[in-house]
């Protein structure tokens, strides 16, 4: 089954700045925290955080706080295909597995008559 | 689509991947109903009821038995799962194996096993996938997806 479509107004929006572009083309080579992602842009560590958000809500970016340090990468939309095919499947059983988990809980003891 | 196309496209990625679920206060024999009965089974294993409408159901559990769920998706996308069951342990273990069209395209053909087993007070489930996945859906599915959302949103604008 098709995942939710991507929000493209968040997408397009996201890539429509020249700073997120070269942060997409920074990930794209690999993760990276997120001073190693400011270093190359005369900005301030919050502006990037912003920059971050916005590439996030557009299903660009993902990051991953670990202790102090927050680790970026690109969506897994941008991995390979193969890649991308198999965490698709595999979301679509997270899905089927959760909805077992609610019809599990309504009905603990059997099927409903 | 011409056959230059088709020849052009073709392509198979390996896959496997597992994913365990511990469902707390319910023993494996009743995870395992709710995969052996059509009832249960329908109660987890379908689209979402607002976006999706079945079109054709099949359902005889038991080994070299066949099950087929065909559903139509409100964007117009046909999606057809079928599956032909190879191992049942009632209680503790189901294999079979399945393949996935999207439309008129066969998008993967798979193995899935299914063990059900104590956990406390509760039960764990484990599945394994093991599939081949053909020619690329997933790219030109998203595409197509996105292209219909586009033409859709334009469709809205321009009637609005």
């Amino acid at each position: 089954m098709p995942p939710p479509a991507a929000n493209l107004d968040l997408t397009f929006q996201a890539l429509a700045d020249p700073t997120r572009r070269g942060m997409v083309e920074r990930l794209a080579q690999g993760p990276a925290s997120v001073s190693e992602l400011a270093q190359p842009f005369a900005m301030s560590l919050p502006a990037i955080v912003q920059h971050l958000a916005v590439l996030e809500a557009g299903g660009l970016v993902r990051s991953e706080k670990v202790g102090r340090v927050r680790t970026c990468r690109i969506e897994p939309a941008a991995l390979s295909l193969a890649e991308r095919w198999i965490d698709q499947r595999r979301a679509e059983w997270e899905r089927r597995f959760d909805r077992l988990g609610d019809h599990l809980k309504q009905h603990p003891q059997g099927e409903p008559k | 689509m011409t056959d230059l196309t088709a020849t052009a496209q073709r392509s198979v990625s390996h896959g496997v991947f597992t994913i365990e679920r511990t469902y707390p206060s319910v023993t494996p024999r009743r995870v395992f109903d709710a995969f052996a009965t059509e009832a249960g089974k329908d109660a987890w294993f379908s689209g979402p009821d607002d976006r999706w409408d079945i079109v054709e159901r099949e359902f005889d559990f038991r080994v070299g038995g066949r099950e087929s769920l065909k559903g139509k998706w409100k964007t117009g996308m046909v999606t057809h799962f079928q599956a032909t069951y190879w191992d049942i342990v009632p209680g503790e273990r189901i294999v079979y194996a399945y393949s996935m069209h999207l439309d008129d395209r066969m998008i993967s053909v798979s193995l899935a096993t299914f063990e059900f087993k104590p956990a406390g007070s509760g039960a764990k489930l484990v599945m394994t996938e093991q599939g081949a996945f053909l020619d690329g859906y997933d790219d030109n599915g998203s595409r197509e997806r996105g292209s219909r959302e586009l033409i859709d949103k334009l469709s809205v604008y321009l009637e609005g």
